[in-house]
């Protein structure tokens, strides 16, 4: 973990361990994922060493955006689909501060679809994790715009009809992406390098988590989970590079995350489930950076009021 | 009709022909100019606005705005302009019928005749070019018009506009608009080197060419004028007042965010709200402010909220059918305490609606629009002036209440131009930087005082205050609470600060003798017009009041007693309310003017309304015609009354 102490952001006369990172008890069901991208979570809150006062989890409404409730940091527990724009606020406000966003799949690619297709755009420095078991869990087993097809849920008993949406593809679609990456929740090795990737990244990193719901959709991952070989892990050194899985997970392919074409292409629906960094370019143009103005004192201001008012002057 | 041609154009020069024609004396004149779109007929009323509000006159100005960007040319609903009341003392209004037009066309003249808009016998300057133009269709749409308007006294006075702008430019669709201002300068006495200077800066990322062509053209207007009317007004400027300011009312509202110490705005455009971005957009970074045009109107809400959580002053600024879209945030923002300042530029609804047009139907979803009970502070401002000193207002409570504030204007207000007294701005007015300082040892997140339900806020990167703030009800550590007890308590608690603050506010004023037959009470834009209507009722020996109310959240104190002291309450909005004797409606089942609505729960006062959707401003004359015919009738005192 020494690389991790260059990235550390915390006083030097404090060291924050686990315990400090933790706050209410989770309440999700067991056997939930949310429980493993929270462990992950926090393991990388230690590693950077990241300071409870200054980081801030966003989220919305949803199973996984209970999530700010569990860590110990400032939180705001927001609306169903709006994690993004209160992020963006804050961020714009206090870009000193690290933020994080947790969103389910229903609310980031459903009823908050335009917000992670701007947010996206925008590129503001932060990390978007996208909690994705394909199914509407705290409503009770609705079916989202994930939801493979033929699976069928309270909303659609015979079946999901549509052939379900492809975050990744669509984030790389978008103009100004500048980090995309994809993760699942039962290799919690490759969950914490790619989480801590996105944390690093400086921009909008988007994560797509893949997970299981144990109470509506225990199956929809089961194979990936029991066959190592469904999966196939994108390795470059820009990207995640995670030694300890080579001998389990033995299908890997070489990507260099700065080629975009190769990315969309890497994309595409499969019958294999691609995990890495698909794609990562830190030249993107960062919103809050291009927005940032000087603090002025409040007689600077009132000077220059008094000029403007001057210019409606009778 | 009388008609005056250029059978004179050899007459003398314009000093001989001003002494030959000597002014009218007038209190208050109106006048409007409407062309096609894009002829420059609002440039133009807006240079006059301007140099008579310089002189020294009173002066309202309101936008004629077709919906579209440009509309066909010569067609009755495009016409596009400006309206321009002046008077010789403060104008609060727009008034009445318009008194004096000149029209680039007579189809943009039958657009403003169709809307009743013109007096009976206005003075019509109109284009003569069209009534003997070569095409067959446009003479006959010509006569078919003035076959239209032949019911009213209206004084046509033919003006040869395009025929002498062509004489110095090729384009007269480029050219008329000043040639006219020349034609009123001379009419109306306007200073001709204010007005140049005006030219000026209007065209000041123009070259020098473009400048004098202008001022060649106003000079042809006025040299025009003089050889060939024999009609001039004089309204007498007011005598010397304090330094005033001339803008609009999204203007002031701009200017008003930044003397609070506004430091973000979060916006989606949405007319007639969209132009006070456009002011913050060249000026705010300025300040170290911040303009963020987000997504959607959703988002424009919910990214004010975060900057505000973490610590900038924010506000959004909306019309009704982006206040709808905001709604789940604005809850959101009561539900979590997080300040926030939205300005809801009220217009014509329900749905698209009448996008440039005024209404105030807006109030009810203002107070009531949030689902759950969402208590939050309401006001609405009353002039331009206010708009500016609204935000002032409203910023100060945001962050004092922790609460959300919704600042109810319209495209009345939004449109029109007013001067007035120049605001001078103190320290006073400015946000203070957040405390960032260390949360002491103890404290919560939402640790409600229990008399006044007011807590202290916690900033994130603030040593010690970590916690999630949530949409969910939660207690004063703000965990999750299902529970029937610290529900009962945190709704309490946000609802006391609204009494709180009520017991901080004193009784309005009555505008007039405080005891009386009626007493009209209004809000929002209509102040000047009903101020103007009573003043004119009274002095027609009725004994009408009014009272104009800000606060419509808390209501004000101690109206009541105010009410109990007249015959007769009755409210005035542009807003939509049943007509008793219309068919169906009866008491029982009458919809109500939506402040009389509230005041009638209020005060348990049986309070009568008079209200009209005309997409237009309320004008005196029509207010005045509505007291009388709602008068009460003399035999039956109020009960109660103590009149």
């Amino acid at each position: 973990m020494s690389c991790s102490l260059l990235h550390s952001r915390s006083d030097d006369d404090q060291v924050f361990a686990l315990g400090d990172y933790e706050a209410a008890l989770p309440r999700w069901c067991p056997g939930c994922g949310d429980h493993g991208v929270l462990a992950a979570m926090q393991r990388l809150l230690v590693a950077e060493q990241l300071q409870p006062d200054q980081t801030v989890f966003v989220s919305g409404i949803g199973c996984s955006s209970r999530f700010p409730h569990y860590v110990k940091t400032y939180g705001f527990h927001g609306l169903h689909g709006r994690a993004l724009p209160v992020a963006c606020g804050i961020k714009m406000t206090r870009p000193d501060l690290t933020v994080f966003v947790v969103m389910g799949d229903g609310d980031c690619t459903s009823i908050g679809a335009a917000h992670w297709l701007h947010a996206t755009r925008y590129n503001m420095n932060m990390t978007a994790l996208l909690l994705d078991n394909n199914i509407y869990g705290l409503t009770k087993n609705q079916t989202s715009p994930t939801t493979p097809i033929a699976h069928t849920s309270n909303t659609h008993p015979y079946g999901a009809a549509l052939p379900p949406m492809n975050p990744i593809e669509a984030t790389l679609g978008f103009t100004n992406a500048s980090f995309v990456a994809q993760t699942a929740e039962w290799i919690p090795g490759h969950m914490y390098a790619t989480l801590r990737a996105a944390y690093r990244h400086n921009g909008f990193a988007f994560v797509r988590i893949l997970q299981r719901c144990p109470v509506y959709t225990p199956d929809i991952f089961q194979a990936a989970v029991k066959k190592p070989e469904l999966a196939e892990l994108l390795v470059h050194d820009d990207g995640v590079v995670v030694p300890e899985l080579d001998r389990i997970y033995t299908r890997q392919l070489r990507h260099d995350p700065g080629d975009i074409d190769a990315a969309r292409r890497l994309a595409e629906p499969t019958d294999v489930i691609r995990l890495g960094v698909f794609y990562r370019n830190e030249s993107h143009p960062r919103y809050e950076e291009l927005l940032q103005t000087r603090r002025l004192t409040t007689d600077e201001k009132i000077q220059l009021l008094n000029q403007e008012l001057d210019s409606y002057a009778v | 009709m009388a008609t005056i041609t250029q059978e004179r154009a050899d007459m003398a020069p314009a000093s001989a022909a001003a002494e030959r024609t000597p002014p009218q004396r007038l209190t208050q004149h109106i006048l409007e100019i409407v062309s096609d779109s894009g002829e420059g007929a609002q440039k133009c009323g807006q240079i006059f606005g301007s140099v008579s509000a310089k002189m020294g006159n009173g002066v309202w100005t309101v936008e004629i705005i077709p919906a579209e960007i440009q509309p066909p040319p010569r067609s009755a609903p495009g016409a596009s302009g400006n309206r321009i009341r002046i008077g010789s003392a403060p104008v609060t209004n727009w008034g009445d019928e318009t008194n004096l037009v000149v029209a680039f066309n007579e189809q943009a003249l039958l657009g403003r005749h169709r809307l009743d808009a013109l007096a009976d016998d206005a003075i019509v300057l109109i284009d003569s070019q069209w009534k003997t133009h070569a095409d067959e269709r446009i003479r006959a749409e010509w006569d078919a018009a003035m076959e239209e308007m032949s019911g009213k006294a209206y004084r046509f006075v033919e003006v040869p506009i395009e025929t002498e702008c062509l004489t110095l430019v090729e384009n007269p669709r480029r050219g008329k608009n000043m040639f006219v201002l020349g034609l009123l300068a001379w009419i109306y006495g306007r200073d001709l080197d204010r007005i140049r200077e005006e030219i000026a800066f209007a065209f000041r990322k123009k070259s020098e060419e473009v400048y004098q062509k202008n001022v060649d053209l106003l000079d042809l207007g006025v040299k025009w004028a003089s050889e060939n009317l024999d009609f001039r007004f004089e309204v007498p400027p007011m005598p010397e007042v304090e330094p005033r300011v001339v803008m609009n009312g999204n203007q002031a509202v701009a200017l008003g965010a930044i003397a609070s110490g506004m430091e973000l705005i979060a916006m989606y455009p949405i007319t007639p709200a969209t132009s006070v971005s456009h002011g913050l957009a060249e000026t705010f970074s300025k300040y170290g402010g911040i303009l963020h045009q987000a997504e959607d109107e959703i988002a424009a809400a919910g990214f004010a909220i975060g900057a505000s959580w973490s610590g900038k002053t924010a506000f959004t600024v909306t019309s009704g059918p982006g206040l709808a879209l905001k709604t789940e945030f604005l809850g959101l923002s009561v539900m979590t305490e997080t300040p926030l300042v939205v300005v809801d530029v009220q217009r014509g609804g329900p749905s698209t609606g009448l996008p440039t047009k005024v209404e105030q139907a807006d109030l009810l979803a203002a107070l009531y629009g949030q689902p759950g009970d969402s208590p939050h502070v309401v006001l609405a401002p009353a002039t331009i002036e206010e708009c500016f000193h609204a935000m002032i207002t409203a910023r100060r409570i945001a962050e004092t209440f922790r609460m959300m504030v919704i600042v109810l204007t319209d495209a009345n207000l939004a449109t029109g131009v007013q001067p007035f007294r120049r605001p001078e701005p103190v320290h006073d007015w400015f946000a203070l930087p957040p405390d960032l300082s260390p949360v002491p040892d103890g404290l919560r997140p939402f640790d409600w005082d229990p008399d006044t339900g007011l807590s202290r806020r916690f900033i994130p990167g603030q040593p010690g205050g970590m916690h999630t703030t949530t949409g969910l009800a939660h207690d004063e550590a703000s965990r999750v609470a299902y529970d029937t007890a610290t529900n009962q308590r945190s709704s309490t608690m946000r609802s006391r600060k609204l009494a709180v603050l009520h017991s901080t506010m004193k009784p309005p004023a009555v505008y007039g003798p405080d005891s009386g037959d009626m007493l009209v009470v209004g809000w929002g834009s209509t102040k000047g017009a009903i101020e103007e209507a009573v003043d004119r009722a009274q002095a027609d020996g009725l004994a009408v009041s009014s009272l104009h109310l800000r606060f419509l959240s808390p209501m004000e104190p101690g109206l009541r007693p105010i009410f109990d002291r007249f015959r007769k309450v009755m409210t005035v909005e542009i807003n939509y309310s049943d007509d008793l004797g219309d068919p169906y409606i009866t008491e029982e089942n009458r919809r109500r003017g939506q402040l009389a609505w509230l005041l009638r729960a209020q005060t348990l006062t049986d309070v009568d309304c008079w209200t009209r959707v005309l997409g237009e401003p309320m004008r005196p004359g029509a207010i005045l015609r509505a007291i009388r015919s709602h008068m009460p009738a003399q035999t039956t005192p109020k009960k109660g009354g103590a009149a």
